[in-house]
């Protein structure tokens, strides 16, 4: 009621206003657009501007109603780049799936447990999983599909025996092809997750 | 006066026609319900006076917006002015035969003096506010796949320039209502990790670093909370949080979550999901609370949902071969209408207009769509693929 009382002759007086200017003939009334082209947008420049990584405060109430899958929660207590990365140790078990599967074949167990043996060869060493899509699929249902993979191998290295707190995902969507053709055999290859040994940073 | 009335009658048997039209290339609709997307014929406007960039700028805003450039014999409004100089600009009404508003317009640029002119034209008309002077962002990746930058632009593609310069995997960018400033999902520090960029100032922070997956970032209507893919549990979900990244809370659980969006009163978030094996959008309170699925019968693998800032439709993607960009009523009264091909539809402010990527060869470019006329012209792109455009949000 208020508000109206300001408002209601603001309109009057910017449609009496209207009306004069608009019956002018001959003289259009300007519109002055104000300032530079755009507003500013300033470039972040580097890396340097970025938070350093760091593990997350992860002391908040998280609410869940969940059936977790196999491969029960990821903690934040350690984070890859932790770690350095060892990815030709793995690189002949790579595990494929068929097309918009997250299922694990009938056929990859041998490679579920070359890499289950090799992380219990060495119980300092960790694991990065990063799962992967072929190019058809919408960006962001790739994404998830691509950590559904990574999650799907998780929890079969987990019913072998591993720690899930030794494993971390990390999915590039169809982001990262192994191939990058535009043919099913390419697809073929890209729909996969490969297995990432990580070792301890010296003096770590 | 007679004219008038001539004129509206003729409008409305198109409009009836239109609706028969639309039933035969769609699924069974009820005939209890009327088909509220059956096209509407675009209005015919005629130009004259404008050369070069101010034409283009006039044209493309228009088309995208529902009107159609035809000779001043069969046209409805008259747009006529000069743009030897500054843009100035008289729009006629030839039915009712009277000036709408003339108008100089100066500052900025020439191509801005033509935006403002175009928004004048369909406020003048419409109602409505224009979109001329609204940005998106999007992202860009020069090789087609990986690495890319995260950009802004003006609405229609011109004036783009990137906000970041990491050289990392970027995805889903996404505007704070009314701010200079996105959330979008960069790889830069080695994961998928959701960061808040404020545009004015430059500086960052990140929003979602928690191991596993942090991605698709949508921002609610007041700016307080954020809609996200997290997969903290183990199962990759929707989770919402505060702005400052506090108040985490887990608000689906199905098994195949993706693509969350808030309704414009922020009670509701809608995602795709699967159920029964079958592909499903769904709404849930954004509170918590049961989960409602859409009825989307007729199109399938929905995916990519946005909700119009009005809150009357809900625009998507479907893959059946091949994408296609889809809008259905938001109150689930209609089956959806399947409108061009593409994908990642984000509403302009103004709630007729998508902007949206398709494929061009191996490559995507941004389009934009007026959605009740299936008008829709390509933007210039940055070299590369260019795709998840997000409109700003106005109000």
């Amino acid at each position: 009621m208020k508000m109206n009382r300001i408002i209601f002759p603001l309109v009057l007086a910017l449609v009496a206003t209207m009306s004069v200017t608009g019956c002018k003939k001959g003289q259009p009334k300007t519109t002055i657009i104000p300032g530079p082209r755009q507003a500013p947008i300033v470039d972040t420049g580097n890396q340097n501007t970025l938070p350093n990584s760091q593990p997350f405060n992860d002391n908040q109430n998280v609410q869940s109603n969940d059936k977790q899958p196999g491969g029960g929660p990821l903690p934040d207590n350690w984070t890859p780049d932790m770690m350095l990365r060892d990815p030709a140790a793995l690189a002949a078990n790579t595990i494929h799936f068929a097309f918009d599967s997250a299922v694990i074949k009938q056929g990859e167990e041998a490679n579920i447990s070359a890499v289950a043996s090799a992380l219990s060869a060495n119980m300092n060493d960790r694991l990065l999983i990063e799962g992967n899509c072929d190019e058809r699929g919408t960006e962001e249902y790739n994404r998830a599909l691509g950590e559904r993979r990574a999650l799907a191998a998780r929890e079969a290295l987990v019913k072998a025996g591993v720690d899930a707190n030794r494993i971390r995902t990390i999915s590039y969507g169809k982001d990262k092809p192994a191939d990058p053709g535009h043919d099913a055999a390419a697809w073929a290859k890209n729909r996969r997750d490969d297995f990432i040994l990580l070792h301890p940073k010296p003096g770590v | 006066m007679k004219k008038t009335i001539t004129t509206l009658l003729a409008l409305g048997l198109l409009c009836a026609a239109s609706i028969n039209t639309m039933g035969d290339d769609e699924v069974t609709i009820p005939t209890k319900y009327i088909n509220i997307l059956g096209q509407t014929k675009p209005i015919p406007v005629a130009m004259s006076g404008f050369t070069g960039e101010t034409a283009d700028v006039l044209k493309f805003d228009l088309t995208v917006q529902g009107f159609t450039f035809v000779s001043p014999d069969t046209a409805q409004y008259l747009i006529s002015g000069s743009d030897s100089g500054d843009v100035t600009g008289t729009l006629s009404d030839k039915i009712a035969q009277k000036v709408k508003f003339s108008r100089g317009y100066n500052g900025a640029t020439k191509r801005r003096q033509a935006h403002a002119f175009a928004d004048d034209i369909v406020e003048a008309i419409t109602g409505k506010k224009g979109i001329g002077e609204t940005k998106i962002a999007f992202k860009d990746q020069p090789t087609g796949y990986g690495p890319g930058e995260i950009y802004v632009a003006d609405f229609d593609g011109h004036n783009a320039r990137p906000v970041t310069t990491d050289g990392a995997i970027v995805a889903k960018p996404a505007w704070v209502p009314r701010q200079l400033a996105l959330y979008y999902t960069s790889y830069a520090r080695g994961n998928p990790d959701i960061f808040y960029h404020n545009l004015t100032d430059g500086q960052r922070r990140v929003l979602a670093g928690y191991s596993g997956l942090n991605t698709s970032a949508a921002v609610s209507p007041d700016g307080s909370k954020i809609a996200m893919v997290l997969d903290k549990t183990g199962s990759v979900n929707v989770w919402t949080c505060n702005a400052d990244g506090s108040n985490l809370r887990h608000v689906t659980s199905g098994i195949e979550d993706s693509s969350p969006c808030w309704s414009p009163n922020g009670r509701w978030i809608c995602y795709a999901t699967k159920v029964n094996s079958r592909r499903r959008l769904a709404k849930v309170p954004a509170a918590g609370g049961a989960v409602q699925y859409l009825n989307t019968a007729g199109v399938s693998n929905p995916t990519e949902p946005d909700w119009s800032p009005d809150g009357k439709y809900i625009a998507f993607t479907s893959q059946m071969g091949d994408f296609s960009i889809c809008v259905m009523p938001a109150d689930g009264s209609q089956t959806p209408t399947v409108l061009v091909s593409g994908q990642n539809p984000s509403w302009s402010p103004n709630s007729r207009t998508l902007v949206y990527n398709h494929a061009v060869g191996h490559r995507q470019i941004l389009s934009v769509l007026d959605v009740f006329t299936k008008q829709y012209k390509d933007c210039p792109h940055v070299p590369g693929s260019n795709s998840q455009p997000a409109w700003e949000r106005k109000d």
